[in-house]
This record gives structure tokens, sequence and C-alpha cells, in this order.
């Protein structure tokens, strides 16, 4: 591949090229490892191996020193290794009902406002597909700007619409279709409206992706073939932009479920989602057992749903 | 895929990008804001910001916040970019699969297991190697980790474009490896470098969660302090601080957008040209 375009009558290429495919083989075997190392190495130390660091003292008991847990592995006078997996911050998530129910409150929550999101983003994706090119990178920019804008600025934004004396109300009382401030603020409505909110951009980015590289001469095709307009849209452009759905719905979900700002600032105290519970049972009650336990039975919930996305999103990348 | 969208979908779309911009314009409205009640409107005034100018928590934390940036978006783009490169141009190696699986992750763990996490590793290397002091160091270290995951994405989308044909040429005519794909295939990647360096500049000037799990006492970023004030109710000051960071971040990632775009564009002319 490297020499092919070398004369070999040549000799002065010739050997400049073997050169070259030499120090490239070189690079290729062992000079790789410098570009892959690093960022490998980063990841595993800072990324990775930290779940294993939670996963260790989920297994240990609280105690009074720094750091405030116990050593799960000790070794006694006899120079044995003792393993002392305490089981007792799991079984304690089971006793105590708020984990359990926080759990599915946060599914649910997360659920369906991934649904809503999925109502709202698809249209806007599909017509954003639908413009031309330069249109395209125009409405594309108007969609990533508060993809990067932060969830925390956005959502004290969406309170000074919401709240009893915000826009939402003042309006509506001033047109006179309500006669006294709506109570939206510190409800559960407030919580799906900040979800859907912040993380709208979320859905419409990899929905517009695949909708982009929708073959267009298969809606032709189907369109000669006699097929309405809605039965090509569900017998074609929907299956094909399956990848999309599951990328975006998941880019929603997964992160939804462990959202604390927003149940935080805009829910109630009823709105107790499993962010806020474990927010409150490190920085609270100072338990960094049961905060562990907390976490690594979260996680345990997203492996299927990361997996998913894993999966969708390298096709997309590779497709 | 180009035919006339229905008026329905241009609706929606409205409605939708609508829902997105009216709080922050509101927001951004209501900073200039003269009374200090934040829902009368009292007239035009820039006090808000002035004061903002004499708040030494709120000028502390922006600068510590300002410079983890820095540190971090540069950190992010060496680590992403050798990341995109290996993903890319290394076909088969041992731990491809982990490597593609730990830059994806980032992008969709929620933060607060990221936080406690890393926050729990932090904790157990100072117990046993004295390092790292939480602050700074592990609000950096933290960061680095998920912005390092959305520079490879930017950058590995960019060079999977990227012609080979130009590295090719040079080390046929002698140039090593490096030294080709340097004079070569990175002035094309350079404007995905770029954008990966702002976005991870944002993402890290925004970061919440992760920063308050990691920093110790004595450092709190920008986030922080405005969480803080946001708990204790709405002040017309964090309109005004709010409404700088959203410029900013705003800024950033519009020449982001530019750098990409104009890239594009290049690249497209470029091909048509080869064509010819």
């Amino acid at each position: 591949m490297i020499g092919a375009a070398v004369d070999p009558d040549d000799p002065v290429a010739a050997v400049q090229s073997a050169k070259s495919r030499a120090s490239a083989n070189w690079l290729m075997r062992y000079g790789k490892w410098l570009i892959i190392g690093p960022p490998m190495l980063y990841l595993l130390v800072f990324f990775l191996i930290p779940f294993a660091f939670a996963l260790k003292i989920s297994f240990a008991d609280t105690a009074v020193r720094v750091p405030p847990f116990t050593d799960i592995l000790t070794i006694g006078p006899d120079w044995h290794i003792h393993l002392t997996l305490s089981l007792s911050n799991f079984k304690y998530l089971f006793t105590d009902e708020i984990y359990g129910l926080s759990y599915i409150y946060s599914i649910r929550t997360a659920f369906f406002s991934t649904l809503v999101c999925l109502a709202l983003g698809y249209p806007m994706a599909y017509a954003i597909a639908r413009t031309s090119k330069a249109t395209q990178s125009i409405l594309l920019l108007i969609i990533i700007l508060p993809f990067w804008t932060s969830f925390l600025l956005r959502v004290y934004a969406l309170e000074g619409i919401i709240r009893e004396t915000g826009l939402l109300n003042s309006g509506l009382l001033w047109l006179g279709i309500i006669h006294k401030p709506l109570q939206i603020m510190h409800t559960t409505l407030a919580v799906y409206l900040g979800i859907i909110y912040s993380y709208l951009p979320f859905m419409v980015l990899p929905l517009f992706a695949t909708l982009e590289k929708l073959d267009h001469s298969l809606l032709e095709a189907a369109a000669d073939l006699g097929s309405p307009p809605w039965r090509t849209f569900l017998d074609v452009t929907l299956p094909l932009s399956m990848p999309g759905i599951i990328a975006g719905s998941m880019l929603v979900f997964i992160p939804a479920v462990g959202e604390f700002v927003i149940p935080t600032l805009l829910g109630g105290p009823d709105n107790l989602m499993i962010g806020r519970v474990l927010w409150d049972e490190f920085f609270g009650n100072r338990d960094w057992p049961v905060a562990s336990a907390v976490a690594v039975a979260f996680l345990i919930l997203l492996v299927g749903p990361i997996a998913l996305y894993q999966h969708y999103s390298t096709k997309q990348l590779e497709a | 895929m180009q035919d006339r969208p229905s008026p329905l979908l241009i609706s929606i779309l409205c409605i939708g990008i609508a829902i997105l911009y009216i709080p922050i314009l509101v927001l951004i409205g209501y900073s200039f804001n003269a009374s200090a009640l934040v829902s009368v409107w009292g007239g035009f005034s820039t006090t808000w910001y002035t004061q903002l100018l004499h708040n030494d928590q709120v000028l502390d934390a922006a600068w510590l916040s300002l410079e983890i940036g820095v540190v971090v978006s540069t950190g992010a783009v060496i680590l992403g970019t050798l990341a995109a490169i290996s993903l890319v141009r290394f076909k088969i190696f041992r731990g491809r699969l982990l490597l593609t699986g730990m830059v994806n992750a980032p992008l969709v763990m929620p933060e607060i297991i990221t936080g406690i996490t890393q926050l729990l590793l932090f904790i157990s290397m100072l117990h046993v190697v004295g390092w790292p002091h939480r602050g700074f160091t592990t609000i950096a270290i933290a960061h680095v980790a998920f912005c390092t995951a959305y520079v490879t994405v930017t950058v590995q989308s960019r060079l999977q474009s990227a012609d080979r044909s130009l590295e090719e040429a040079a080390m046929d005519l002698g140039s090593g490896p490096v030294r080709a794909f340097v004079d070569t295939t990175l002035p094309i990647i350079a404007p995905a470098l770029a954008s990966g360096w702002l976005l991870s500049f944002t993402l890290s000037l925004d970061d919440l969660v992760i920063s308050s799990f990691v920093s110790g006492p004595g450092a709190s970023t920008l986030p922080m302090v405005i969480f803080s004030k946001v708990k204790l109710g709405v002040t017309p000051d964090v309109n005004a601080l709010a409404s700088l960071v959203i410029c900013l971040v705003g800024v950033c990632v519009l020449i982001a957008g530019y750098l990409m775009r104009r890239s594009e564009r290049q690249r497209l002319l470029d091909a048509q040209m080869a064509e010819r």
C-alpha cells in the first residue's frame, strides 16, 4: 500500500521507500502503543478503576476514621490476608423502602420524559433533515447551542418562566385565562418540564444524523408503488431511523434517571429521584458505604441501556 | 432528503426551538432589570453586572473555573486526539473494545455516578500515595476524563473522512509516518481539535455535579457558587452571572461550529477539485 507508486527502476526512491516502510512497520508494531497508551491508561485509571473502588467500598462497613469506612482487605498478624465482605449495605437497600421507591420513581420519570422528547424531537429532526443543506447547518447550530449550555443555568432559566410570579403565570393572568397563579414549581410536572426542556437537544441530534442519511429513492419507490405517505413513513422511514431513535432515547433516558439538579431545584420534597438520594446519602448522612452500594445497584440497572446505546452509536459512526 | 417539509412539521420545529430559547432570552432580559424584585420590571440597568465585579466570592470562583477550563481542555485535546487516531487508524489492537467503551461510556454515564466513583478513587489514592489533594487537581483530573470522550468523538468523525492519500504520498517521498501525519493530516483535522478544545472548555466551565463531589474545602467553581445561590432563591445578581456564563459558552460553541463548518466546506471543495 505504501510503496505502490514507486518506480522500480529508480534505486534512490526504492531505498527511501523501503526505509519509510520499515519505520512504518516499526511504528505499526510498537510505536502505536505510544499513541494508544496515554488515553487508554488515563481512562482506565480515572474512569474505569474508580468503579472498582465504589464496588469495594460498597462491601465495607462505616467506621469513624479517615476515610470513613473499614478496609475489606486486612493483613493479620500471621500474614494471612483476610477478606471481609459486608453485605449489610445491599441488605439495607432492600429493607429501607426509600431506595426501591426512588429507583422506580426515577425510571418512571425518565421513561415518560424520554417518550415526550421523542414525540417532540422526531418531527423536529425530520423537518431539519428535509430543509436545504445551508438551512440545515443553521438549524443544527440553533439546536446544538443549548446542548452545550449547562443544565444548571438552563434549569434556572426555566424556573424564571414557571414560578408563581414567572412569565407563564403573569401571561395567563393577564390574558384572563386563569384567575390565580398555577402552582407548577415544586411539583412533579415541573420535574417533567425540566427534563424535557433540558434533554430535547440530545434527542434531536442523533435522530437528525440518521434521518439525514435516509435514502430518498426508497421513499420515491414506495410512492411510485402507490404507498400513501403515512404508509411510507411507517414502512420505510420509521424502521430505517430506528438506530437514531434508540441512540437518542438512551441519550435522554440514562442521564435523566440519574438527574440531580432538576429534581433538586424544580421538584418538591416528594420528587425523590435516585440522584438526589445518592447526593443526600453522601453529603448529608456521610454514609459512604451505603452511597457506594446505591451507586453500584444503580449502575447494574443501567448496564443494559448503556450497552444498547454503545451498540447503536458505534453502528451509526461506522455507517 | 430534500423535499419541502410540511407546514405542520415546520410549526413543530418552531415550537421546539421556541421552547429551547424563550427561557434563556427571558433570563438575559431580566438580568438588565433595575428592580430588585425579580418579577417586576423596573427599567433598564446594568447594576447587577457592576455588583458582580465587587463580589469576591464570584470573582474567585470564576477565576478558578477559567483556570481549570484551560488546563482541562488542553489535556483533553491531547488525550482525545490520541484516542481518535488509535480508533480510526489502528483497526486491530488489544483492548480496542475496551477503549471504545471507555470513550463512549462517559457520554451517557450519569454525572452523579462518575463523580462519586472518582471521589472514592481520589480518597483512596490520597490515603495510600499521599496524592492528589482535593481541589484544583482533582477537579481537573475528573474533567479531563469526560472531556476526552467528547474530543475523541469530534476528532474521530473528522479523521474518518480525511483523505489518507496525501499522507501516503508524503511517506512515499521519504517522510517518516509521524512526520507525514503532522505535515498532511494534522492540518486537515486541526479545526476539529480547535472545536474539541472549545467544547471541552464549555463542558468544564459548566460542570456542577462532578466538581461538587471531587472538590475539597475552599475550592468552589463558578457553577458551585451559582448552585448554592440558586438554592437560596432567585436573586437578580444570579441572573446577571448566569447570562454572562451563557454568553461565554454561546460564543465558544459558535466559534467551534464555525470552524467545523468551514473545514467541512473546504473538504468538499478539495474533493471537487480532485475529481476534475
